[in-house]
């Protein structure tokens, strides 16, 4: 038996500014060379988890601590932040306000730096280092010029320079695109092969994570361990589903076609699955599902002819983008970072001004129109909350636009209590935006739009960072939004969003637009999959691994299901 | 992206390629002698000297433009001061009077007053290359180490180096919610009235403060899990070492100093007097 590296025993923290205890008794032993993840919804204290043991708890974040934490046999108590962040290296959430250094290579030689170790084995170490992440070409670039993937390359570096027993990651995938996703999952797996350290994962993107190989999962709620197994034991389990995880797409079809998943079928990936004994059961309720008729719609509202954008000379991040949204839609635009999305919404707003083509809103030529002018009829939403918010009270950020228009008194009155009825918000209306939670904020945000009445909603990434819990209430307000008519449009690089809650999807690609269809037929083409940084849906493998003839209608049929089903969950909830 | 307002502008000039730190104390230097003589030829000669490294840096007047421009408006205004406040300190420096012509009271217009207010704005134009060319021909990330290597503790010269180094950024966030803003209704563009902008440019200031403290928040962390003010000492991987070079600039700028002092003070006054 090997020595456990990390052991909390009987150990609970509270927040110097909280009531509450935020972990409760956690008992958890880690054992050398161990690679563990740990899941649960926001709030549920993972993230507390991961701050203990790096020691930002107690540290940064001050509270009252019971019980013990060993790392490597020293009870952390007796030890200070510096010592413990020489055995457990954190690589952060945030992929963009981590970083300390301007390039990549002094980035990561900020932990040697601060050792005080001199300039000449400075640089040897950090080119060893960038070899291994395979940056070695991109040692000199500032890090701006690097991609998603690459950052996150960049930050692993900075904690690997020195020799740490343990690495923490704390939600890694959470600013990622699918396929980058895999490819940081893969390559954390690398790492831990070749240095031999213990890997502790914090994460909801279950299925993502279990691209590679995991030893256990840890699933937290409340501020307890609620259950500690193996990947193919939680799976047969339903314990993700009753703390409001998201389970594997694939092993939630097998679960509604009634087949009993068991840890032997290894439904740990989608690879591994034993199927033989579920072929039978899947067809039969492939059969019982109706199909489903996607009614056309057909009353243009907006149109994008030949629309060409240059940000700088001679660099097109738009070329000849031409496509058309019906009223009462719900489309979701695609592409891996860069490729124009966010650039697309920015048009269609105003805040860029276009090389040549022209926008029509409802037939009428709003090419012309400033900022000001279209947002009586185009909302935009930022991704970041925080962008937005300028005002103390929910009440008085909501009523801005109104009030900047001139709208008299009691119209505002009227039309705020309307919009946070509508947002689940007037209840709050008299509270501090600073008391809400990101989710909440966020709302605050759409009702801030809504309240000046576009018919045309564009959100940036609505779901980026929520766990199952808050991205299903905020997606279930946007369709109750798109069906009281709000034709609605989300730039993402979620899958689930994509599958679950737009018909249509607009893939775009180094500015052109290369596909425009349902999202299941995207989602299951693997040429647009490639070129969007996104993943085949692990429905479609499972239809083709169950010999499905029509792969893509089982996809779709899912869907349907799924979103029926879901709604049943959330009354009862 | 708009031009940015101070930052550092590659270039392949004999100034760049200098320590940082040298500049820096040349900067010091540089500033001492201009602060403590009055000479007029001193001052010529300095300024001469300032405009050839300023040619050599291969930096151009038109990438400076707008704190230049700040710079001589401040210039302007401190002359006028200047001119307000003490008329006749020409006068009672140079220990003559001739008068130009009359205003009114003790406000007159004598040579005296012009030439001491020449030798002011000499001053001005000495330093100004000096300082200008440390901070647009040092990296940023050689920045904090310069300042190190002077003798200011790491921590300040660190916190200085961030806090320049998020300006791109915050000016970024800054345009972002001056969009977001706009679209709500919320002008700042030049068709509202001066007050009303000014007014609105509050409501981007607390978006602006709430996604700066965030980031703060987030990069204190991230230092501290690196051991950023662990031990006494840091080294730095950017550190350019001196080279033959700076200590020719370094011992320059001294012998500079020593002789525009000597020059200075060798008649007993601070002041040279052509009257």
């Amino acid at each position: 038996m090997k020595e456990p590296i990390i052991q909390f025993k009987n150990f609970s923290f509270k927040y110097e500014s909280q009531v509450e205890h935020t972990l409760e008794k956690i008992n958890l032993s880690i054992y050398e060379g161990e690679k563990i993840v740990i899941v649960g919804p926001s709030g549920s204290g993972k993230s507390t988890l991961a701050h203990c043991l790096n020691g930002l708890v107690p540290f940064s974040y001050r509270g009252e601590v019971e019980g013990s934490l060993t790392i490597k046999g020293h009870d952390t108590s007796t030890l200070d932040i510096f010592t413990i962040s020489k055995m457990v290296g954190t690589v952060l959430q945030d992929p963009d306000g981590q970083f300390i250094g301007l390039s990549v290579a002094e980035d990561i030689a900020f932990a040697l730096e601060n050792e005080a170790i001199p300039q000449e084995e400075m640089v040897r170490q950090v080119t060893d280092v960038s070899k291994l992440v395979d940056l070695e070409n991109k040692i000199q670039s500032s890090i701006h010029e690097l991609s998603g993937g690459q950052k996150q390359r960049v930050s692993l570096a900075g904690v690997i320079v020195e020799e740490v027993d343990i690495l923490l990651f704390d939600e890694p995938l959470a600013n990622l695109d699918p396929a980058t996703g895999k490819h940081a999952m893969a390559l954390i797996d690398q790492i831990q092969k070749e240095t031999k350290t213990t890997v502790v994962i914090i994460e909801h993107r279950l299925e993502d994570v279990l691209s590679q190989d995991v030893d256990r999962i840890i699933v937290v709620d409340e501020g307890r361990i609620v259950s500690d197994m193996s990947p193919n034991e939680l799976l047969a389990s339903d314990i993700l589903e009753s703390c409001h995880l998201r389970e594997p797409l694939y092993v939630k079809a097998l679960k509604y076609a009634g087949c009993n998943v068991t840890p032997d079928m290894h439904p740990e990936s989608i690879e591994s699955l034993a199927i033989e004994q579920c072929r039978d059961k899947l067809s039969e309720w492939y059969e019982s599902t109706d199909s489903v008729k996607q009614e056309k719609k057909n009353s243009p509202i907006l149109e994008l002819r030949d629309i060409n954008f240059e940000y700088h000379k001679g660099i097109k991040t738009l070329q000849n983008v031409t496509l058309t949204i019906h009223q009462g839609e719900m489309v979701s635009i695609v592409g891996r970072n860069g490729a124009g999305k966010s650039t697309l919404s920015k048009i269609i707003g105003g805040f860029e001004k276009i090389k040549s083509g022209s926008i029509f809103y409802k037939g009428e030529d709003i090419t012309e129109d400033t900022i000001f002018e279209r947002s009586n009829r185009i909302g935009i939403v930022m991704q970041n909350p925080n962008h937005m918010v300028s005002k103390h009270m929910i009440y008085d950020e909501v009523a801005l636009g109104l009030v900047m228009r001139g709208v008299p008194e009691e119209e505002i009155k009227k039309r705020v209590e309307e919009t946070l009825k509508v947002c689940g918000l007037y209840a709050f209306r008299n509270w501090p935006i600073s008391a809400l939670s990101f989710g909440q904020k966020k709302r605050v945000t759409i009702a801030s739009i809504l309240v000046l009445q576009p018919e045309v909603l564009i959100l940036d990434e609505p779901t980026a960072g929520q766990d199952l819990r808050h991205y299903t209430e905020i997606m279930e307000f946007l369709t109750q939004l798109n069906s009281q008519g709000v034709t609605i449009l989300m730039i993402t690089h979620d899958m689930h969003l994509m599958l679950e809650y737009t018909p249509r999807a607009i893939a775009i690609d180094d500015g052109r637009v290369i596909a425009d269809h349902s999202a299941a037929h995207i989602l299951t083409n693997i040429s647009i999959v490639e070129m969007t940084n996104l993943k085949v849906t692990s429905l479609f493998e499972l239809a083709q691994k169950a010999g499905m003839d029509q792969p893509i209608e089982f996809v779709t049929r899912f869907i349907e299901y799924d979103k029926e089903a879901r709604l049943t969950w959330r009354k009862n909830y | 992206m708009a031009q940015e307002l101070l930052s550092y502008i590659e270039r392949k000039s004999p100034v760049h390629s200098l320590s940082g730190a040298t500049k820096l104390i040349i900067f010091i230097l540089y500033s001492t002698a201009a602060m403590l003589t009055y000479d007029t030829r001193v001052l010529l000669a300095l300024l001469v000297i300032s405009i050839v490294i300023f040619v050599m840096s291969k930096i151009r007047i038109r990438e400076i433009g707008f704190i230049l421009v700040f710079i001589l408006a401040f210039l302007l205004l401190n002359n006028i001061a200047i001119y307000i406040f003490s008329p006749q300190e020409g006068v009672k420096i140079y220990g003559s009077s001739h008068v130009l012509f009359e205003l009114a009271g003790r406000y007159n217009i004598t040579w005296e007053q012009l030439f001491y207010q020449f030798n002011i704005t000499l001053k001005y134009f000495v330093v100004i290359p000096a300082a200008l060319l440390f901070v647009v021909t040092t990296h940023p990330s050689e920045f904090a180490a310069s300042l190190n290597k002077i003798g200011v503790n790491y921590k300040i010269a660190y916190s200085v180096s961030l806090a320049l180094r998020y300006i791109p950024d915050i000016q970024r966030d800054f345009k972002t919610i001056a969009k977001a803003q706009q679209a709500r209704g919320i002008d700042i563009s030049k068709n509202q009235k001066l007050w009303k902008r000014i007014k609105n440019i509050s409501s981007i200031i607390l978006p602006l403060i709430f996604s700066t403290l965030d980031r703060i928040e987030v990069i204190s962390n991230a230092m501290e899990l690196r051991r950023f003010g662990k031990k006494k000492k840091r080294t730095w991987y950017k550190e350019k070492p001196f080279r033959k070079a700076d200590y020719i600039v370094l011992i320059s700028g001294l012998f500079i100093l020593v002789v525009s002092l000597l020059i200075t003070f060798y008649d007993g006054s601070r002041f040279y007097n052509p009257f």
